[in-house]
């Protein structure tokens, strides 16, 4: 075993991993959703490739609903390091108003898993980086490094292929393609501590800070915009909060907090008594959801 | 700065490797309170009532929930305040060996779980005999389920002797047995009120505590190139991850197979320019010479390395189609991929004795010793020597699949005494000589789509055409040259094999070769274009369907078929894989012979 610390290591896996795509695959894509573990991954790519550019386009998928600060972290990120920064929104679904107030998990799967299975269709991605850890939930525990999706992009659990050492094969027939997790061994912590260590840069929607929300069904929801269907009884309320993911804000909920800084985060992340997920809300429905889910072809 | 340990837990199914670890986790408080409330519920629903099952927490396909078995891999992340620890939960049924060596091969120390109401079983050796061939050094047998035995020393002890009877066949760095119990947490995090007699610590001690670090010490330097960047002239750098020893700049190294030397220029790690790194790093070199460095090339420095063609290797295999002698596959070692040939399977071993078997294929799970040959020069090391530089993986070049993981035992010297004689007169001048461009034309179709005529037909234009040709007829060709083999699956490999030597011998003397064999199967098609050579092979698909064959059945074959008196019939009883990408295809339902031979020549024309 080497001397590397515990974040080196990971780091020089996630670097080894990225390299191996870059060389043996046809056409990659990083995905790039904006929020810490994506943050983290560009910071990768730019160190493993240094000083040449990361060597494939990056891909957001817009649903129309993020909070705003995001999109405009984003566009700041791509002209800071002169990113290809596709972005995709599935037009078909917002021409028909399809939102997270009426729509529910049809929402979250018109404009987010059927979004990305067009876009990878559309440019003929054969490999996509994704931020996903083992960490975050059951059924990602148990997924490969180098995860393969048939032609209609879905995952077959029960069939993954063996990963021996770090011999990752590669080999795609026309029309597969392969999801690949460079942060897959990381947790929550190491992400914050490497954070930290780098200086990388985030959205300030990870800071507590006072922001108007409303308080529904036991999660806290912040009003980003007029877009936001107040319900009756409701009036948006100054409170200090962050967030620990980020998504469509009328989907994310927040956490009373008064952690400004990242020392703060840490320490409140470290004692955590929730798992991350907890505030998406479409994780909660059953066990067993992610993985359904998955199969289908989210990310 | 805090370590980190990667470890699996294996062991026959039913031990309790879930249990083990999710109490691990649980009593650690080291699980977040809503997968704990998640764990409660699902164990409501699941099938052990009341009282919390531990194994959920791992448990995470809905499969495995629903049948109470682990059937891939899960790992957990988990910290206390001496380490960091990575665990691979790994399934214990043998159908998902594969599964447990891929846990395997990601690990430094192995706890393998005994039930004490049991002792050794079959599994308990098969998964220490995949430790060891995997690489992992460091062994912890947890003998758990010491409650069933009333907490029993005596019983302890007897397997105890088992176990260390079980492991003298192996070269394990350091050995540790451990009576637990999973379900009620003795030894486990806590030490047991139960059992006095034991005094060495818990389980978690004794992970927080060992050191798995590779003392032997390592000289030299050797990173495998992943690939070569080139963002503009004034740069080349060859990016790639340092595997052993470390590197300076100014050192003289040697890029490997080509041989020539160069001094460092410049190193980055990661982003920073430094003058110095080491094992594990990520970094990007210049050297200060253009030599010969590519994707699959090794920079080294003061190291033996094989660099070669043939090897032999300890598989493990994990594919649902067999292996037999003779089969080809991508093999992948570092950053390199070469087709490869496994040559024989000397013996595989039984897991449970150790005992060498005769075999001539090999099985989903089974472990054997084999032969491989290389397409290409590889540069390797013995697995022993070097982890990094002696593992390998064997893909299926069909299916894509991760057919085997494999280690190097050691290099053959059999191909470095055979030198290639470089000859005056070439294939070129023979080729001049004759006018003509030599090539092979592969005819493939069932039996009766026209194959033998056709063929015969475009043989008799060419000569006409004054072209020097030689005809490979598959029956002939059995009748002489391949007398000694028969129909089966290695038997067919290396008819083929032969057949595709022959016609480049004839290539090479500026003939155009003309075969027509079944070849149904694309892994032979595409092995005989391999050694016939791509711009050489012109792959002819004769695509008269099945249906039409059957109707002519010229020879009467497809009624005994059909009548179960033939086997492996192709088309009938064994399948016929298409060719995906054929230089020509034809059908000929409702052609003539003429319009059919016609179209061929035209079709020939712009290529011969």
């Amino acid at each position: 075993m080497s001397q590397l610390s515990h974040l080196e290591e990971l780091e020089a896996e996630a670097i080894y991993i990225m390299r191996e795509v870059a060389a043996e695959c046809e056409k990659p894509v990083m995905l790039y959703s904006i929020g810490k573990d994506s943050s983290v991954m560009l910071h990768l790519a730019l160190k493993a490739f240094y000083p040449e550019k990361p060597p494939f386009p990056f891909l957001h998928v817009d649903t129309t609903w993020k909070f705003r600060e995001m999109i405009e972290f984003r566009d700041k990120m791509a002209k800071k390091y002169g990113l290809e920064m596709l972005v995709y929104t599935n037009e078909e679904g917002a021409k028909q108003g399809i939102n997270p107030f009426d729509h529910g998990s049809a929402y979250t799967d018109i404009m987010k898993t059927q979004a990305l299975k067009q876009a990878l269709d559309k440019y003929q991605f054969t490999a996509a980086f994704g931020g996903g850890r083992r960490d975050e939930e059951k059924s990602r525990a148990k997924e490969r490094i180098f995860s393969f999706r048939n032609s209609s992009h879905g995952w077959d659990p029960k069939n993954q292929r063996p990963e021996m050492w770090k011999l990752f094969n590669t080999k795609l027939f026309k029309g597969e393609e392969v999801r690949v997790f460079p942060l897959s061994n990381w947790t929550e912590k190491d992400i914050w501590q490497y954070i930290r260590q780098e200086n990388i840069e985030i959205p300030s929607l990870y800071y507590a800070k006072e922001r108007p929300v409303v308080y529904r069904d036991g999660n806290i929801i912040m009003v980003d915009d007029d877009r936001m269907r107040l319900e009756p009884g409701e009036t948006p309320v100054m409170k200090k909060v962050r967030f620990r993911t980020l998504g469509c804000y009328p989907l994310t909920g927040g956490v009373e907090s008064e952690a400004d800084t990242l020392d703060a985060i840490i320490e409140e992340t470290l004692s955590a008594v929730s798992s991350e997920r907890t505030s998406r809300v479409i994780d909660n429905e059953a066990a067993g959801s992610m993985e359904r889910r998955k199969r289908e072809g989210y990310f | 700065m805090q370590s980190l340990l990667k470890f699996i837990t294996c062991g026959s199914v039913d031990d309790g490797k879930s249990t083990l670890i999710g109490h691990m986790l649980y009593d650690a408080k080291l699980i977040f309170a809503d997968q704990e409330k998640a764990l409660e519920l699902d164990s409501k629903v699941g099938s052990r009532n009341g009282q919390i099952d531990y194994s959920l927490l791992l448990d995470g396909l809905m499969a495995e929930r629903e049948q109470g078995i682990t059937i891939d891999v899960a790992y957990r992340y988990f910290t206390t305040e001496r380490r960091s620890f990575i665990v691979a939960d790994t399934p214990g049924h043998e159908e998902y060996t594969r599964n447990m060596a891929v846990g395997a091969s990601f690990a430094d120390l192995a706890v393998i779980l005994v039930d004490a109401s049991k002792g050794v079983l079959v599994q308990t050796k098969r998964h220490t005999r995949i430790c060891s061939l995997m690489g992992i050094r460091h062994v912890v047998y947890a003998v758990n389920k010491m409650d069933l035995i009333n907490y029993d020393k005596y019983d302890f002890q007897d397997i105890q002797r088992q176990i260390k009877q079980m492991v003298s066949e192996y070269n394990f760095e350091t050995l540790h047995i451990i009576p637990v119990s999973a379900t009620e947490g003795d030894n486990v995090t806590k030490p047991s009120n139960k059992m006095g007699w034991y005094k060495e610590g818990t389980l978690l001690e004794y992970l927080e505590n060992i050191d798995v670090t590779d003392h032997s010490d390592e000289t030299g330097f050797v990173m495998p190139v992943q690939r070569v960047s080139r963002p503009d002239h004034t740069f080349r750098g060859f990016q790639g991850q340092i595997e052993v020893g470390g590197i300076s700049v100014g050192d003289e190294v040697v890029s490997l197979p080509s041989g020539e030397k160069s001094h460092v220029k410049s190193i980055l790690r990661t982003n920073q320019e430094v003058t110095t790194a080491g094992k594990g790093e990520a970094v990007t070199i210049q050297l200060e010479d253009e030599i010969d460095v590519s994707r699959g090339c090794m920079l080294a420095k003061d190291v033996n390395l094989h660099c070669g063609k043939m090897f032999t290797s300890r598989l493990l295999w994990m594919d649902d189609s067999n292996l037999v002698a003779g089969k080809n596959y991508f093999l992948k070692i570092g950053t390199k991929m070469v087709p490869c040939v496994v040559m024989n399977i000397k013996y595989k071993v039984d897991v449970n004795e150790g005992n060498h078997v005769q075999t001539d294929r090999l099985y989903k799970n089974e472990i054997a010793c084999c032969d491989i040959s290389c397409a290409d020069k590889i540069v390797y090391d013995e697995f022993a020597h070097h982890k990094e530089l002696g593992g390998f993986i064997l893909i299926d070049r069909v299916t894509n699949m991760t057919s085997a993981c494999g280690i190097v035992e050691h290099s053959l010297r059999r191909d470095d005494n055979l030198t290639w004689h470089t000859m005056d007169i070439t294939r070129d001048l023979r080729a001049q000589q004759k006018g003509q461009n030599p090539k092979t034309i592969w005819m493939t179709g069932l039996s009766g789509a026209g194959k033998s005529t056709l063929i015969n037909e475009v043989e008799k234009r060419l000569f006409a055409l004054g072209k020097h040709t030689m005809l490979l007829d598959g029956d002939n060709v059995r009748m002489g040259l391949n007398r000694n083999l028969g129909f089966k699956e290695q038997d067919r490999i290396e008819n083929i094999r032969r057949v595709a030597e022959v016609a480049k011998l004839m290539n090479d003397a500026g003939l155009i070769v003309l075969t027509s064999f079944i070849s149904p199967f694309a892994s032979d098609r595409l092995r005989a274009r391999e050694i016939i050579g791509g711009d050489n092979f012109i792959e002819i698909y004769v695509s008269t369907p099945l249906e039409e064959c059957e109707k002519r059945d010229v020879k009467g074959l497809y009624k005994k078929a059909r009548a179960g008196e033939i086997p492996n019939f192709s088309g009938i009883s064994s399948p016929y894989e298409p060719p995906k990408d054929a230089e020509v295809e034809i059908n000929t339902t409702g052609k003539t012979i003429e319009e059919s031979v016609d179209y061929i020549m035209e079709q020939l024309e712009s290529i011969l």
